[in-house]
């Protein structure tokens, strides 16, 4: 297969490994394997991702907290923290975290339900962090590697149960609590639809059947296509719920310039400026106060505008390039629960970038989804580190024969 | 522990595809948006971003028929201070209030304000402003704008008006020339954020302004000048409301002065007369005040012409054959219509007279017959036909129109009271451009002080026509009117108006304003010279004069006094007059 690039002569050596007895293994000289290509990625990424954010926040920042290098500041912080994490995180056999399955998934709730307490930070209008120690936190952020550890451990310890009807409600009915908890306690709509895919993706690589998934996903677009259908045929009734007018302003944004479509025709103004070859970095004009949260989930359109097209691609391509290699590591992976560890990563990060771009692009209706290791979000980075800590240790456990 | 088995492959594999199928429609989207649809975001977002501030064109200059500049511009400066630029603000303190001769305190508390731009004085002068701006502090901006300027202050003030806030004319010659003089404004596009703050890094690119035309008057501000004077001079001596002067050239319509005292100040044309506290009127009474003191009596009133119009009745009775200048009257002191008795200022009666003698007497009882004779419907014919019916046209804003009986309501008293100027109104100008065109061959012009625009260097761009209608009256009755109004000044009521040497023409009028009896009058006289060639007409008004009120006593003299000044500057040669 040739998606398998980069290791494939050393796969074609491995196969033999599982042929031959765990004792003749062990006197074998083998190697271990490390992703540095992914690594390095996620570093660049990280990098760029910062000078941006930077170019990004400098004006919001000197204009609202005092100090130019403020929302940079926090973000190298928890960069830093993450990088740390992620190092500890891939020397550790991914293994071990298998007994924090349950941990995981009962912290993760009692996280999401401390919200709610005096623990709570609001901010712009929403409750959706935590103070611990004097730092904020997100608790949906911790929830996406929480379900991720504990999903892969579930299906593996369920065995040969994952093909049966039952195995798979079982698995779900563990799921929708928590992102029906994030939808309801912290009003965050996308980490809910985010977790669910995860959880989606890393049951459609468990099981054998394709039936399910194929229908669920006919099943979504036709309801997703019902409703755009009735919202542009302009057959809603009277006291429109908000959701809805968010689609109707996803439709023709211009027609709701100042309110629902706002944000939407902002961030269309600073892509459509970027043309070809962008303005040059710093040079935006719609982070200026034009583009509200142009440091969160707009980052990528004040990319487009200072960057160009060029520049799109370039973050696009090292995108592709980070997924691809969790691919190749989830394929590659010893067990599956490694396989399964890697492709929950590979849903989260993949799931938050599609839908990120789509929405900046207005393909999809606006909802607040961030840009992985670019869009400002200290939980986010650190937790993302962690999860790509994860997925090199599970690098780590591919073997290579000398 | 369970295996990586080939179908959980073989779904990861599935899922990479998946993910890149929808990037690269992403990618696709991107395409679309930045290549396709930039030109018409870009478009959009840089009107977002940008702001347009107006660079004020010089608004054209108004000169006088021999160049004198009546209406100027002068640069003044506004001195403005942003705060997030200031450097040294102690020293911007000391330098701006030493500069702008404000006290240190007030600039402080303006220098030391947070926010964006603070104007600290404006109105300065531009040698103040380039003094400041030699000084190069940081934070200090000097931004030079016109403001309007009248040399003369007063002269002429209700015909040239003023401008407002935005340079635009507000009345006068002002308005009536705007598209001559305003020019078109110059822009600076600059870039701001979304609080509208300007960024000095984003450059800015301009639009120079073009400045107005010159606009060049037929009005002289000699004689205006002389005019005001006399006019000040007899308003205070005779305690009147107001003196109004109109002079002008019968041959053409072109005015050389329109004096209207009181005038008022151009340079602060808000600030009502001494002895009106504005601050205890209402904005509307303020407004009304204000409106009062602008307003131009020669051509925004309307008056009672009195005898003066007996002119055009005799210029009607000529022409219609209705009387002859050797026909014989007989005044006994009033004359009878229906069941009226209308009196002749002369108590006594001028006994038998001939049409000669009725207009140089001014005698009631004549015009009323030659009134009478003429006969409603062709009276009211040559009204239509002297242009008495329909406004003159003078390029000036408001003239008002005149105020005459409807054709059918008029009967024989109304006709008697026409013959002798009452029972109707008309203006000043009106009177004056009607007169102009009997004694001028029989041409009826249009009044006007614009004459030409001019480009900066002097050059004309474009010379103004006026409607002239010829033949309004025959040749013959304009030379024999000519010849009457003469004799009006040299034997007549007019005699007050005399000047050896010169021919000089004109009629007197005493006219008693509405309602009856209150004792108040409008004196004038209407004169012109030299009477055989007429090269300047002046109508002379003294509204509500206290003690003598006839305008043979009052108005004449000061015609007179005007003539003796302006007749030598106009280069009217004197001459030998042949009859007594």
């Amino acid at each position: 297969m040739a998606h398998r690039a980069g290791i494939q002569k050393r796969k074609k050596r491995l196969r033999y490994i599982p042929k031959t007895k765990e004792g003749i293994r062990t006197k074998t000289k083998t190697e271990f394997f490390f992703d540095y290509t992914l690594l390095f990625a996620i570093v660049f990424l990280l990098c760029f991702g910062l000078v941006m954010l930077y170019s990004v926040s400098y004006y919001d920042a000197s204009l609202n907290k005092g100090s130019s290098t403020w929302y940079l500041r926090k973000q190298a912080f928890a960069s830093v923290l993450g990088l740390v994490g992620m190092m500890v995180v891939a020397n550790i056999d991914y293994h071990f975290w298998q007994k924090f399955a349950v941990p995981a998934y009962i912290v993760s709730v009692i996280l999401i339900l401390l919200v709610k307490t005096k623990l709570g930070i609001t901010a712009n209008g929403a409750t959706r962090w935590i103070s611990i120690f004097g730092l904020s936190l997100q608790p949906a952020e911790v929830a996406k590697l929480g379900m991720i550890v504990f999903f892969a451990s579930m299906i593996c310890k369920m065995g040969g149960a994952i093909r049966t009807r039952k195995g798979i409600m079982v698995l779900l009915g563990s799921a929708v609590p928590i992102a029906l908890l994030i939808y309801i306690v912290t009003k965050n709509l996308s980490s809910a639809i985010i977790i669910c895919g995860i959880v989606i993706l890393m049951l459609f690589v468990a099981s054998p059947h394709y039936k399910y998934f194929i229908l669920g996903g006919v099943g979504v677009l036709g309801i997703a296509s019902a409703v755009v259908l009735v919202v542009s045929q302009g057959l809603l009734p009277e006291g429109t719920s908000f959701r809805l007018t968010r689609v109707q302003a996803w439709m023709n944004p211009e027609a709701y310039p100042t309110d629902q479509g706002f944000q939407t025709l902002q961030a269309l103004y600073a892509i459509g400026s970027g043309g070809i070859w962008g303005k040059g970095l710093g040079e935006s004009m719609q982070k200026l106060g034009f583009l509200p949260e142009a440091q969160n989930d707009m980052v990528f359109s004040i990319i487009c505008e200072e960057l160009g097209l060029f520049g799109a691609f370039s973050i696009i391509m090292l995108f592709l390039l980070i997924i691809w290699r969790f691919m190749v590591i989830a394929n590659n992976a010893p067990d599956l629960y490694g396989a399964l560890l890697v492709v929950g990563i590979l849903g989260h990060i993949a799931i938050q970038v599609i839908l990120n771009l789509a929405v900046v692009t207005n393909t999809i209706p606006n909802t607040g989804i961030t840009l992985p290791f670019i869009s400002y979000g200290g939980s986010s980075i650190l937790f993302l580190l962690t999860e790509i800590g994860l997925a090199l240790s599970v690098s780590r456990g591919i073997r290579l024969e000398k | 522990m369970l295996k990586n088995k080939t179908y959980n492959r073989k779904k990861i594999w599935i899922i990479f595809v998946c993910c890149l199928a929808a990037i690269l429609g992403l990618s696709a989207r991107l395409v679309h948006l930045m290549i396709f649809k930039s030109e018409y975001y870009m478009e959009k977002a840089e009107s977002l971003h940008e702001r347009e501030r107006d660079i004020k064109a010089a608004r054209g200059k108004i000169v006088d028929s021999k160049g004198v500049v009546l209406a100027d511009n002068k640069t003044v400066c506004t001195i403005s201070v942003i705060h997030s630029q200031i450097k040294e603000a102690e020293k911007v303190i000391e330098v701006l209030a030493k500069e702008l001769e404000l006290d240190e305190e007030t600039v402080r508390k303006r220098v030391e304000k947070f926010s964006a731009i603070e104007r600290i004085k404006t109105n300065v002068e531009k040698s103040v402003g380039d003094k400041i701006r030699s000084y190069n502090l940081a934070g200090v901006k000097v931004d030079e704008d016109y403001k309007r300027y009248y040399p003369f202050g007063s002269l002429a003030s209700k015909v040239i008006g003023f401008t407002g806030g935005d340079n635009q004319g507000i009345i006068g010659l002002e308005v009536m020339y705007e598209e001559y003089l305003k020019g078109k404004n110059g822009t600076i596009l600059t870039m701001t954020d979304a609080r509208g703050v300007e960024l000095s890094e984003q450059g800015e690119s301009r639009v120079e302004p073009i400045n107005g035309n010159t606009l060049r008057l037929s009005l002289d501000s000699n004689i205006q000048k002389y005019g005001e004077q006399l006019a000040k001079k007899a308003m205070e001596a005779k305690g009147a409301d107001g003196v109004g002067i109109l002079v002008m050239n019968p041959q053409n319509g072109e005015i050389m002065a329109m004096v209207n005292v009181p005038e008022f100040d151009l340079n602060d044309p808000f600030t009502l007369p001494v002895g009106m506290d504005s601050s205890l009127l209402t904005n509307e009474e303020r407004q009304d005040a204000l409106n009062k003191m602008w307003r131009n009596g020669c051509i925004n009133d309307t008056y009672e012409p009195g005898s003066t119009f007996k002119i055009i009745t005799a210029a009607a009775g000529l022409e219609s054959k209705s009387v002859s200048v050797n026909d014989r009257f007989h005044c006994p002191g009033f004359v009878i219509v229906d069941d009226r008795k209308i009196r002749c200022h002369k108590v006594g009666g001028h006994g038998a007279e001939d049409f000669i003698d009725g207009i140089k007497n001014s005698c009631n009882p004549v015009f009323v017959d030659v009134g009478l004779r003429i006969g409603p419907e062709k009276f009211y014919n040559y009204f239509k036909q002297l242009g008495l019916l329909t406004k003159t046209n003078i390029d000036l804003p408001g003239e008002a129109g005149t105020i005459m009986h409807k054709e059918e309501n008029i009967g024989p008293v109304e006709l008697a009271t026409i013959s002798f100027g009452q029972s109707f109104q008309i203006t000043p100008i009106q009177l004056a451009t009607t007169v102009s065109s009997i004694i001028n061959g029989g041409t009826r012009v249009t009044p006007h002080f614009g004459v030409a625009v001019e480009d900066e260097n002097g050059k004309i761009i474009k010379k103004f026509q006026f409607e002239e209608k010829k033949h309004i009256v025959s040749k013959e009755t304009s030379e024999t009117m000519k010849e009457l109004l003469e004799k009006v000044v040299s034997e007549g009521s007019g005699k007050n108006a005399y000047i050896e040497g010169y021919r000089i023409g004109g009629k007197t009028a005493t006219s008693q304003t509405l309602p009856r009896g209150s004792g108040r009058y409008i004196s004038s006289f209407l004169g012109f010279a030299p009477a055989d060639n007429p090269q300047i007409l002046t109508l002379l008004i003294i509204h509500n004069p206290q003690g003598v009120y006839y305008g043979g006593t009052i108005a004449a003299p000061l015609v007179k006094e005007l003539y003796e000044n302006i007749l030598p500057y106009l280069e009217v040669e004197k001459e030998e007059i042949s009859e007594k």
